[in-house]
């Protein structure tokens, strides 16, 4: 493995993306920078602009309106980038399914690399599953 | 040939960022400790700067050269000062005269390199961070050329830092006289506000304007800036040390003294929120430019 993808791995900055989610799965993922479970101790970050991302944790119901905002949004991260999709929402819209306001799921509009289930997912589930993407991205490329 | 290494390898480019990456460390970990939380590894901001430089540049619509050329206009103008500054911490005899003025001009020039880079790249957050860092100079400089002054006016009149250093050999710190203390505690302000960290992390601000100046910096250019803060924090306190706590320039005190300013620093940073622009614009002209005023009447009559 090349330095480069360590140093990826090493040092992941996420940008978060509200497709529709009922809030409670954006606090979670406030909690993980929390001095309890510290996620900046991997080296992982939230930034503000999704230039600077090299992760885009995506939650909520894939809104029909949102849903063109968020492909602009991954058109404009700088690759490589990976997607996660974070809550049950995110990853199979759960009860939402059937609702008349949302759109298609996630993985048929982006590429997803990572799906944490949960209504909202645990700190401690989040921080795994980023680690096991971590793990995957070393052995992988 | 030993220019190249002067500005390239030691008291350069490489020394001068290796330290102010650790520095970088040393604040986030410190952050994170008074904070409760563990936080990162040693190596974690040279894995920043390492991953920056594998990711994709994206240029937006705007003036693409200006766009791209002005972070090495400030990283550039950085490095020559860690360069020559360094030198004349080890040999005092080597600098030129007025070579405190070359300083001064040159420390402002990341600033300004900011500015063009977000007004170039036509993004309203961005001209929102361009303005307030605008703001921000034209607060924190007055302050700071009259603690220059003060420190001039204490040393007879020199303007090269060789004398300054001399001057304080002799006669002893300038920060323990009285116009110099004042003039010191009005220059740690100042440099908190050309870092941009803390208190006056106002054209940046994260939570606000999403990473503001340099929102729409991604990939090398983005790295570069970072490299310039990273070696901005390592100069401008070894630049207030050799000011005003220049009498024992042995390597062990430098130490010694940059490790305590920037603890100064981080504690600062960690126990203030953030100034909104016309805040720190009152307070920068009614106490800093007020203390650093009597500084120089002090200094003139030779306390
Ligand atoms: S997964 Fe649950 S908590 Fe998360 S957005 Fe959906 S409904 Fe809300």
């Amino acid at each position: 493995m090349d330095i480069r993808s360590k140093a990826l791995t090493k040092s992941i900055w996420v940008f978060h993306m509200s497709v529709g989610s009922c809030n409670n799965c954006d606090i979670e993922i406030l909690d993980c920078f929390t001095p309890r479970h510290d996620i900046e101790r991997f080296g992982i970050q939230l930034i503000g602009s999704v230039r600077h991302a090299d992760a885009l944790l995506i939650t909520g119901a894939m809104n029909k309106k949102a849903i063109v905002r968020m492909k602009k949004v991954y058109e404009q991260t700088a690759k490589p980038c990976v997607v996660v999709a974070c809550g049950i929402c995110a990853c199979s819209q759960h009860m939402f399914r059937d609702s008349y306001n949302v759109g298609e799921p996630l993985d048929k509009i982006l590429p997803v690399d990572l799906y944490i289930p949960g209504c909202p997912p645990k700190p401690e589930a989040i921080i795994s599953g980023i680690l096991q993407l971590v793990n995957k991205m070393k052995k992988g490329k | 040939m030993k220019t190249i290494f002067y500005l390239l390898i030691f008291p350069g480019f490489l020394f001068s960022l290796t330290v102010g990456l650790l520095a970088g460390w040393l604040d986030r970990k410190l952050t994170a400790r008074l904070q409760w939380r563990v936080g990162p590894p040693w190596y974690q901001n040279f894995m920043d700067i390492l991953k920056l430089l594998g990711k994709e540049t994206i240029v937006p619509e705007g003036s693409k050269l200006v766009f791209l050329l002005s972070p090495y206009l400030g990283l550039a103008s950085v490095v020559l000062v860690t360069a020559s500054l360094g030198r004349s911490i080890i040999s005092p005899l080597d600098s030129f005269s007025g070579d405190l003025i070359v300083f001064l001009y040159l420390l402002i020039i990341p600033a300004i390199a900011v500015i063009i880079g977000a007004s170039s790249s036509r993004n309203p957050l961005a001209s929102v961070g361009a303005s307030r860092e605008m703001k921000l100079i034209l607060a924190y400089e007055l302050p700071l050329i009259l603690c220059v002054i003060a420190v001039v006016l204490k040393c007879k009149g020199a303007l090269q830092i060789g004398q300054v250093i001399q001057y304080q050999l002799l006669y002893g710190s300038i920060a323990f006289s009285l116009s110099g203390a004042l003039a010191f505690i009005v220059a740690i302000f100042c440099i908190q506000a050309k870092l941009g960290i803390g208190l006056f992390d106002i054209a940046e601000a994260d939570q606000e304007i999403m990473g503001g100046t340099l929102i729409e910096y991604s990939g090398l250019p983005l790295a570069i800036f970072k490299l310039t803060k990273a070696v901005m924090l390592y100069v401008l306190p070894v630049f207030i040390i050799v000011l005003f706590l220049g009498r024992d320039l042995t390597p062990i005190f430098i130490i010694a003294k940059y490790l305590m300013l920037l603890l100064i620093i981080i504690l600062i940073k960690n126990t203030n929120p953030r100034l909104r622009i016309d805040q720190a614009l009152k307070f920068f002209w009614r106490i800093p430019t007020v203390l650093a005023g009597i500084a120089v009447i002090l200094a003139s009559f030779g306390l």
